[in-house]
Order: structure tokens, then C-alpha cells, then sequence
């Protein structure tokens, strides 16, 4: 099936919960936050909450910055 | 250093009165360096989509340890009271910081913030349990209003971000810093040590700065400087300064002249 990740489609098994596209996107669950269809996500549920074709995910974590930017 | 109490914020206690950005710098090393040199012990972070194409890139948190240094994400670039609550909520669920420095632009040439967008979004986060930081215009009846809605502190702008012009109307920071009683912190439009000092003398509880440092030509050395303006600023402020007199006065004694 296919999801949108941060505004990239991304092909996952069928079924695949977030804990799964966090390790195949090897992404550390620690020091992100997850997003599915607008809706967060706390890290306790990543193994359980099973991801629907056409699923909006984003995936965000901190950058440097200050002040806002145009 | 005389013992002066630490800057409060809600329930945060933060040693340093310097608050401090980790953008625009030119590697996570350099950041590094120049926050260890500013003795900041908060740093403002900007929430982002996290590359998922390439992995290869290092995190920001890697250099900035969260246990040692308080971590303030920021809303920067939100233009709606909707993305800024969104992006402060899942700042929030990344399990690092529940303090957010809440910003909603209203106009990308000047970045002004959108008073009505800003007083609703912290409304709602202060509802959440978020110590809200909010950046305003620097205006006393914002100020006022912010306080009202529960923000933590009032961070009022110097001038633009990323401006670097100074305090353009410390009176109106006068009138802020008499008008609340939580603390007001100086946020963008610093330019050097100076500025900062200003900023701390005029009796502000803290100034928050990010490309004054980042933007020198040397920001480790820039960052220092703020370190020291900070402090400086705050002490003439506790000192108490003299009043401007318009004649002289003399400072040694008339007495005892030679003839």
C-alpha cells in the first residue's frame, strides 16, 4: 500500500504500524513526533496503531532556528 | 557575579537571561560552540519535517544535549493560530519540552507577528498546560492581554528579526515591563552587545537572540560578548545608574588645591 510521508508517497507493507516505517524510513522514534492524518500520535502507540493506504503521516523533529522565517 | 535570583519562567527556572537560537550557523559544531560561549542554558529550536530521504544528516540534538540545556521550540513561520497550535502540540508529543516560543507571523517582509492570530494560540495552548512564550509586538496593551491569557513571559521584539537595529522604542519596553508582572523578554532585532545591554538595563528580565550571534563574523566570539552584555546589563540594572544631568559635576573634592 502507499502512504504520504511528509509529502513524499512511500510503499509499506500492508498493515505496517508506525513503529515499522519509523525502522524502515530508519528513522529513531526517539526526539520525533508522528502526525497520521492530522492526528498525533504518541510514541506508547507506535507499535499500535496500523497505517491505511493513502494514510497523511508527517514525521517532524527539531532543526536549528530562531525567529520565523518567510 | 553578585547573587541575582534565576530568570522564572512558569515553572522552568533558566540560570542564564540570555536565551539563545540555533540557526544560521554554519555547522552543529559551531552552534555548539557558540551556545557553550553565550552560557545560555535554553535554546529555541524550530520544528520541521525530518528528512526521510536522507538519513545520512546529523541531528541538531546530538550537540544540544536536552539534558543539559533546556530546549524551547518555537513556531517560527506559522502564519495561522492553526499551524502555530499544531506545531506546538506535536513540538510537545516529541517528548522533550512542553515550553513553546509561540510565534504566528502576520506579513513575511517585516515578520511582524498577528496579534488577534497570536492572543488565540496561546489562549488554547495555556488551556493545554503549555508555558507559553509567546513573541509580540511591543506593545503594552499586547502585553497586557498576552498576560491575561495566561503566557508565561511577554517577549516583545526589539525591531525585526533578524534586523539587527536595536531597541527602537525602549519606551514603549518602559511602559511593558511597568504594565505586567510577569517577565519580559527582549526577542529579535538585536544587533551587537550593546543592544543587549540596553535591553537588561531598561530592566528586562532576559533577552532572546539568534542571527546577532549566528550572523557575526565571528559568533563564537559574538556569543561571548552577549554573555557578558547580558550580565552587564542586568547588574547596571540591579546597581541602580545614576540620573543624566544636563551640567558637570565635579568628582574630586574642591578642597586641598594647590595654589
Amino acid at each position: 500500500m502507499h502512504v504520504i510521508v511528509n509529502g513524499t508517497e512511500q510503499e509499506v507493507p500492508s498493515g505496517s504500524n508506525i513503529s515499522q516505517l519509523l525502522d524502515r524510513l530508519k528513522v529513531q522514534s526517539e526526539r520525533v513526533a508522528v502526525e497520521v492524518n492530522l492526528k498525533i500520535v504518541h510514541r506508547r502507540q507506535y507499535s499500535q496503531v496500523s497505517l491505511n493506504d493513502g494514510d497523511q503521516i508527517e514525521i517532524i523533529g527539531f532543526v536549528g532556528g530562531g525567529g520565523s522565517c518567510r | 557575579m553578585p547573587i541575582d535570583r534565576p530568570l522564572a519562567v512558569g515553572k522552568f527556572e533558566f540560570r542564564s537571561r540570555l536565551i539563545v537560537g540555533t540557526g544560521k550557523y554554519a555547522s552543529f559544531e559551531e552552534t555548539k560552540k557558540a551556545i557553550e560561549a553565550s552560557g545560555a542554558d535554553c535554546v529555541t529550536v524550530a520544528v520541521r519535517r525530518v528528512n526521510i530521504l536522507d538519513r545520512s544528516q546529523e541531528n541538531l540534538l546530538d550537540y544540544i544535549d536536552p539534558k543539559v540545556y533546556k530546549i524551547l521550540p518555537n513556531t517560527a513561520g506559522c502564519y495561522t493560530a492553526e499551524e502555530a497550535v499544531r506545531t506546538a502540540r506535536l513540538a510537545r508529543s516529541a517528548g522533550i519540552s512542553d515550553m513553546v516560543k509561540l510565534e504566528v507571523i502576520g506579513d513575511p517582509r517585516t515578520l511582524f507577528p498577528d496579534n488577534e492570530a497570536l492572543l488565540e494560540a496561546t489562549r488554547i495552548l495555556v488551556k493545554e498546560g503549555f508555558t507559553v512564550l509567546p513573541y509580540t509586538i511591543d506593545d503594552p496593551i499586547m502585553a497586557k492581554k498576552l498576560q491575561d491569557a495566561g503566557a508565561a513571559v511577554v517577549m516583545p521584539l526589539a525591531a525585526p528579526i533578524g534586523s539587527g537595529l536595536g531597541i527602537r522604542n525602549p519606551y514603549n519596553i518602559r511602559i511593558i515591563l511597568e504594565t505586567i508582572s510577569i517577565p519580559v523578554i527582549v526577542d529579535a532585532g538585536v544587533g551587537t552587545a550593546s543592544d543587549a545591554a540596553i535591553a537588561m538595563e531598561l530592566g528586562c528580565d532576559g533577552v532572546l537572540m539568534n542571527t546577532a550571534i549566528a550572523g557575526a563574523e565571528n559568533p563564537i566570539q559574538m556569543a561571548e560578548a552577549m554573555n557578558y552584555a547580558v550580565r552587564a546589563g542586568r547588574l547596571a540594572y540591579l546597581a541602580g545608574r545614576i540620573p543624566k544631568k544636563l551640567y558637570a559635576q565635579a568628582s574630586s573634592p574642591i578642597e586641598g588645591m594647590i595654589e
